[in-house]
């Protein structure tokens, strides 16, 4: 009988090599599970604080005289941050509406609203702001930093923070009275 | 004295002014380019650039065929800059700062994109190296199978011997 003798020694993928392989496909696969759970998150909730929103101005909608507003800035008051473009047929709905409801809260200053422009273009926004006789600070979401961070939808979309800096109320949609708006901000307010 | 035109006159006059006619149109289209220079870019320069973006509104529709009226403003958009003496490259940065990294279909070589672009190269030769010690590994130990199988099988084929011997003898 012969025998059959193994001439070379079984040789594979040393064994750093796959240390190595498995470490990145399992560094890849967090990343990417972490990706999926921020794109799942949705918008940000009632309840959430809300506290790094930086906003840079148009030009003759500055807030108190300052190109930019910070959230930060704003404790105290209640803050409306109103998401609009001049492409939106829907923010038109609402546009005049909000102007009243600003006319009606900035005298006594315990309300602030602020309108960020979502991806458009300055001249179109700038005569949208002028049709609807738009005076409340006005900025560019330089970046989609802005929308990124509350994660909107779409546009229009109203987030209501409360003097402490937490979302309170989130409208999706446009409103269709100066009252919708007014029985969201005077809870707010008491 | 009369003046009055013969019909050959006549004939001579009007050719006359055809010629210069022609030789002023002649004239108006050799110097046309420097006369008459069109600062409005085309919609074909737009949209080479406008190809290279993408809605952000209407994910993953390029901005040279997406018919909302937010990508017609940004087509506009283009063209004005264009027409400002912007290159291309003035428009992209643009359109970065203002809308951001997804307007481009290419994410820049920064923070966690620059992953991108080296893990698949890297993924690739890897597979390669792989694939190669994989086959080097299959050779050999089929090679050695071989060189086994007719060790063993060798001191039994007498007769195969024996034939491949009458066999030599002949020739």
């Amino acid at each position: 009988m012969t025998e059959i003798k193994e001439t070379a020694p079984r040789r594979g993928v040393p064994i750093w090599a796959q240390i190595i392989v498995w470490t990145l496909l399992v560094a890849l696969l967090v990343l990417v599970a972490i990706g999926l759970n921020r794109a799942q998150q949705g918008q940000v909730q009632k309840g959430d604080k809300i506290n790094q929103l930086t906003l840079t101005l148009f030009s003759g909608y500055e807030y108190n005289g300052a190109n930019q507003v910070k959230l930060s800035d704003l404790s105290g008051k209640v803050v409306v941050v109103n998401f609009w473009a001049s492409w939106c047929k829907p923010c038109e709905q609402e546009a005049a509406d909000l102007e009243k409801a600003w006319e009606l809260y900035k005298g006594d200053g315990k309300v602030v609203f602020i309108g960020v422009d979502y991806v458009d273009t300055e001249p179109e926004a700038r005569a949208y702001l002028k049709k609807f006789g738009i005076s409340f600070s006005n900025g560019p979401d330089l970046g989609t930093k802005i929308s990124q961070m509350f994660r909107i939808k779409g546009v229009p979309e109203t987030y209501f923070i409360d003097q402490k800096g937490v979302l309170q109320y989130v409208q999706i949609g446009p409103f269709t009275s100066v009252a919708d708006i007014q029985s969201i901000i005077d809870p707010l307010l008491k | 004295m009369e003046l009055k035109l013969s019909n050959k006159n006549l004939r001579i006059t009007v050719f006359a002014l055809l010629a210069v006619a022609l030789a002023f149109f002649i004239a108006s289209q050799i110097y046309r380019p420097a006369l008459a220079q069109n600062p409005t870019p085309t919609d074909d320069e737009v949209n080479r650039i406008a190809h290279q973006l993408y809605c952000p509104v209407c994910e993953n529709t390029p901005l040279d065929v997406c018919p909302t009226e937010a990508c017609r403003q940004w087509r506009d958009l283009i063209r004005q800059q264009l027409s400002q003496g912007w290159t291309e490259d003035q428009i992209k940065q643009y359109f970065i700062s203002q809308y951001g990294v997804r307007v481009v279909g290419e994410p820049p070589a920064t923070g966690l994109n620059w992953l991108v672009y080296v893990l698949p190269p890297l993924v690739i030769l890897a597979g390669a190296f792989v694939l190669f010690r994989a086959f080097r590994a299959w050779t050999k130990s089929s090679k050695a199978s071989a060189a086994a199988e007719s060790e063993i099988e060798a001191p039994k084929d007498e007769y195969v011997a024996r034939l491949e011997e009458e066999l030599k003898k002949r020739k």
